[in-house]
């Protein structure tokens, strides 16, 4: 009797990359219900669409590379990828926009460079970036939020979804625009001037981050990343704007509290950040890593041409991500002397 | 009690323990047939002594231990030696090995024995030498020759192992519970032998009976029974060493470097029977256990007992295609075939269902998660190192120390993409250790060759050496010679010839070298013509002849233009 030979172990963890993936997924709920709640219908549209988009492309990728379609679709990373993406885009984009960018993520920065695993730039940040570049105008519309203005409904959502030009929601520049584009006026009179400004940070945007904070820690509960990533980038994104603070005045760059409530910080501390095909590897190299992100996006947001700047913190470091790597491997077992008593 | 450290990384597989630690340990019968290893532990194969049709007897030395590296075997029950070949054993690799074939009678007649209950007052030395005349080897896993762990000096701790760390093997959890007068006694003797002061008897924390058993049996001692939290692969002897003393064994060095002996807790009880009641090593506790037996436990087993005899008797119901292992889930390894042996490192046979351990899942593409890196025991990046196993890039592996990694498998245990990681290092392991193989028969060659070299350079200076000296005789015979004839001295002559001709050919070239040249060049020509002929003859290809057609034009293109440089020459 002769027996198929497999290596050990015989025996596995019950985990697997596509429940991996379906937890961050869930970790994703409470952002966005938040945010639809402060933007409308028209994130689920976005949501909607991006999902549609991804798996369709997915799967064109797939068969062109020829590989087996429904393994590779079970593992939700496209869909987890679309659904980063659609919440980086303003809410009721136009579903061009929402395919375009998708179509980046997917194909462009995953499969050109084989797939799952082996893509060395985050895709929803390659998405992102490819819209921000070249359709500036429809990437920098947001919608205001709900408390200053009615959302459009479900209908209005479609009809902005689909391009119609029957619908125009309300706009209104982020709290990032408004103390970038500030000229001359103190941080507190900036707040009184401006209905966008809330408690700490915008209106909306201060709970939708919190949200999306909670969701991380879940994750992090669950030990499906380390912390070393996102404690690093929020470390140094608040160092920095402690010490440009400035006391307020009308060259300051914001309080700790105003970015770390603003933007895309928490969705990109706890998601972006924290995606382990594109970041360093070992757990002092995700904590440079993340630090250094954070350094990037307070940097190109105070002093950079851009209002917010997860994506292309990112995707500096993604580049930076093997050199950090080559600099910052662990000691194996037996290369260090510790605590030796004789 | 002592401090308990840590070590980084491991996994808390469930433990599956409990299906075969509440019974007793039981005796297998005797199996009709016998197949002995002469390789059952690390190290050089033992040396059959017998041969074949010869009675032995049970606990009758069959094989020698083959230098310090060794363990001697012996015959596990009474009966003829039917054959001493190649045969099929228990090693993942599936491969052959010598085994020694007992027929048995029935009788078990036993060896007459020579007990040292008197022990204390033998030279340590000489007890090392019993260790390893009576096979004893490391009977965790790893099978590693006893004698050779406990022959080294500045021993101060004693580590006995007793973790037992796998999933589902309680093999030497009920040896703790049921042997630990025994165990404690081959501590003793290990003490004594090692010298040690310290002796820390390490267990897992699941093991609370075992535990107690063997704290009552040390009670005399100032020996520390240290209770350790469950954890995989905290039985691992680096793993160990660092949770019982907090130092790691640095790379390159052994733990005896750091003035640490570990040894099991069944070797050690091997070993008091060795010594104390002069029994070799015939048998082992080995666990049956995986839902396909039905009296799951633990047997004392004889080695060479065929698997196949042990299942039997556990009552073990084959499914279809189902694999038998040979050790614990996540090191042991899929038998190749029910026949092969028990041996001294048969810790477990784990005979699972189908759906009892993990099936062969698909993998999926690496996403870098790093749960890996977390679980590693050794510290290691197996995200990189399976990376740089796939491209075969060994530069890469040995900067990540590839070399380091033990194969507990706790990688792949947490892997979310079900990739096979151990079998990826082991394969880049073997390629590695392949290739250093050929750079040493090429480093060997390169010496050989440049060795050569030196040889007849000096061969040819001596030679010059000798020539000249005779030249020397020569010329002063011959300046002798003709103050005695009164003529010309005809060597001065030949060597004035010679100069006169050199100093012509250096004005006008050297019309012998670039004869020898045209004809090495015509008989080239020659025989490349004459290969044309024989390929049209044989009807070869059309690509060949046009390759050999044109080798001759270019040879006759060579040939022409050779004779014409030569034309010019003065001396034609």
């Amino acid at each position: 009797m002769t027996q198929q030979q497999t290596s050990s172990p015989h025996l596995r963890a019950a985990r697997s990359t596509e429940e991996i993936m379906l937890r961050v997924l869930l970790a994703l709920m409470p952002g966005i219900i938040a945010m639809a709640h402060f933007f409308g219908a028209g994130v689920f549209t976005n949501i909607i669409g991006a999902c549609i988009a991804a798996v369709l492309c997915e799967s064109l990728c797939l068969r062109l590379r020829d590989r087996p379609l429904l393994l590779y679709l079970k593992d939700y990373s496209a869909v987890v990828t679309a659904v980063l993406l659609a919440l980086a885009l303003p809410p009721y984009s136009p579903w061009w926009l929402i395919t375009i960018g998708t179509v980046a993520a997917i194909a462009l920065a995953k499969h050109i460079f084989g797939g799952l695993g082996s893509n060395p730039f985050n895709p929803a940040m390659v998405g992102y970036v490819v819209l921000l570049i070249s359709f500036p105008v429809q990437m920098t519309q947001w919608t205001a939020p709900s408390s200053l203005a009615a959302n459009p409904g479900v209908w209005d959502s479609l009809l902005a979804m689909i391009g119609s030009e029957a619908y125009d929601a309300v706009t209104m520049a982020t709290p990032l625009d408004l103390l970038k584009q500030n000229d001359g006026f103190m941080v507190s009179a900036l707040w009184q001037q401006y209905p966008q400004f809330g408690r700490f940070s915008g209106v909306g945007w201060e709970w939708i981050n919190l949200a999306f904070l909670a969701g991380g820690v879940w994750l992090l509960q669950q030990k499906i990343f380390t912390w070393h990533a996102p404690v690093g980038m929020l470390a140094v994104l608040g160092l920095m704007s402690a010490l440009f603070y400035d006391g307020g005045s009308s060259s300051s760059g914001g309080s700790p509290l105003f970015h770390w409530l603003s933007g895309a910080t928490m969705l990109g501390a706890f998601f972006i950040v924290t995606d382990p095909v594109s970041g360093a590897t070992s757990n002092l190299g995700r904590l440079i890593f993340g630090a250094l992100v954070g350094l990037l996006v307070y940097c190109i947001r105070v002093w950079g041409s851009y209002p917010d700047a997860v994506a292309f913190a990112v995707l500096l470091m993604n580049f930076a991500a093997p050199f950090i790597d080559y600099y910052t491997q662990p000691k194996p077992y037996g290369y260090q002397a510790r605590d030796t008593d004789k | 009690m002592t401090a308990i450290y840590s070590f980084h990384g491991g996994i808390h597989p469930e433990e599956h323990k409990t299906e075969s630690n509440t019974s007793p340990i039981q005796a297998i019968p005797l199996p009709p047939r016998l197949i002995l290893p002469v390789s059952q532990h690390i190290g050089a194969p033992a040396k059959p002594l017998v041969s074949i049709g010869q009675r032995v007897l049970k606990g009758e030395l069959i094989a020698h231990a083959d230098g310090p590296l060794s363990a001697a075997v012996h015959a596990s029950s009474s009966g003829y030696v039917t054959a001493i070949e190649p045969r099929l054993i228990a090693h993942p690799s599936g491969l052959s090995d010598m085994c020694i074939v007992i027929e048995t009678d029935g009788r078990d007649e036993v060896m007459s024995t020579m007990p040292h209950p008197d022990w204390k007052s033998y030279d340590v030395h000489e007890l090392i030498r019993l260790i390893r005349d009576q096979g004893i080897a490391g009977l965790g896993g790893a099978g590693f020759p006893s004698a050779y762990k406990l022959n080294s000096d500045g021993i101060h701790t004693l580590i006995v192992n007793g973790v037992e760390c796998e999933p589902y093997i309680t093999a030497d959890d009920r040896l703790m519970r049921e042997r630990s007068e025994l165990l404690a006694q081959g501590i003793h003797i290990l003490q004594h032998i090692t010298g040690a002061q310290n002796v820390l008897i390490g267990i897992e924390d699941n093991k609370p009976e075992a535990t107690e058993a063997v704290q009552t049996a040390c009670k005399q001692q100032d020996w520390k029974v240290i209770s350790i939290p469950t954890k995989y692969p905290s039985g691992g002897e680096k793993q160990l060493i660092e949770l019982l003393t907090g130092q790691q064994v640095p790379r390159g060095k052994i733990p005896a470097d750091l003035g640490i002996v570990c040894q099991n807790v069944a070797t050690a009880a091997a070993i008091a029977q060795a010594v104390i009641k002069g029994q070799p090593l015939t048998s082992r506790i080995t666990t049956l256990t995986g839902a396909c037996i039905a009296d799951k436990g633990n047997y004392e087993v004889r080695l060479g007992t065929p698997v196949e005899y042990l299942l039997k008797y556990g009552g073990y119901s084959r499914e279809q295609n189902q694999k038998v292992i040979m050790g614990g889930p996540l090191m042991g390894f899929i038998l190749p075939n029910l026949e092969v042996p028990v041996v001294k490192t048969t810790n477990c046979i784990l005979a699972p269902s189908k759906t009892e351990l993990t099936s062969d899942a698909r993998s999926q593409a690496c996403i870098r998660c790093g749960h890996c890196a977390e679980v590693c025991p050794a510290s290691l990046l197996p995200q990189q190192l399976y990376w740089y196993a796939k491209s075969q890039n060994h530069e890469q592996l040995k900067a990540h120390n590839l070399a380091d990694c033990i194969e507990c498998g706790a990688c792949a245990y947490v892997c979310p993409s079900a990739l096979p990681l151990v079998q990826f290092y082991r394969a880049a392991k073997a390629e590695i250790k392949e290739k250093s193989i050929e750079q040493r028969h090429a480093d060997i060659a390169k010496a050989r060759f440049e060795a050569r070299q030196e040889r007849l350079e000096r061969d040819a200076t001596e030679r010059e050496a000798t020539r000249a000296a005779r030249k020397a005789e020569a010329k002063a015979k011959a300046q002798q010679d003709s103050r005695f004839a009164g003529e010309e001295d005809p060597v001065q002559a030949a060597i004035e010839r010679a100069k006169a001709k050199k100093a012509r050919l250096q004005q006008y070239g050297e019309p012998d070298i670039a004869n020898s040249k045209l004809e090495e060049l015509k008989a080239k020509l020659e025989r490349a013509k004459f290969g044309l002929e024989q390929a049209k003859a044989n009807g070869k290809e059309e690509k060949v002849l046009t390759a050999l057609s044109a080798s001759v034009q270019r040879l006759e293109r060579l040939l022409h233009s050779e004779q014409a440089s030569q034309t010019q020459e003065p001396f034609e």
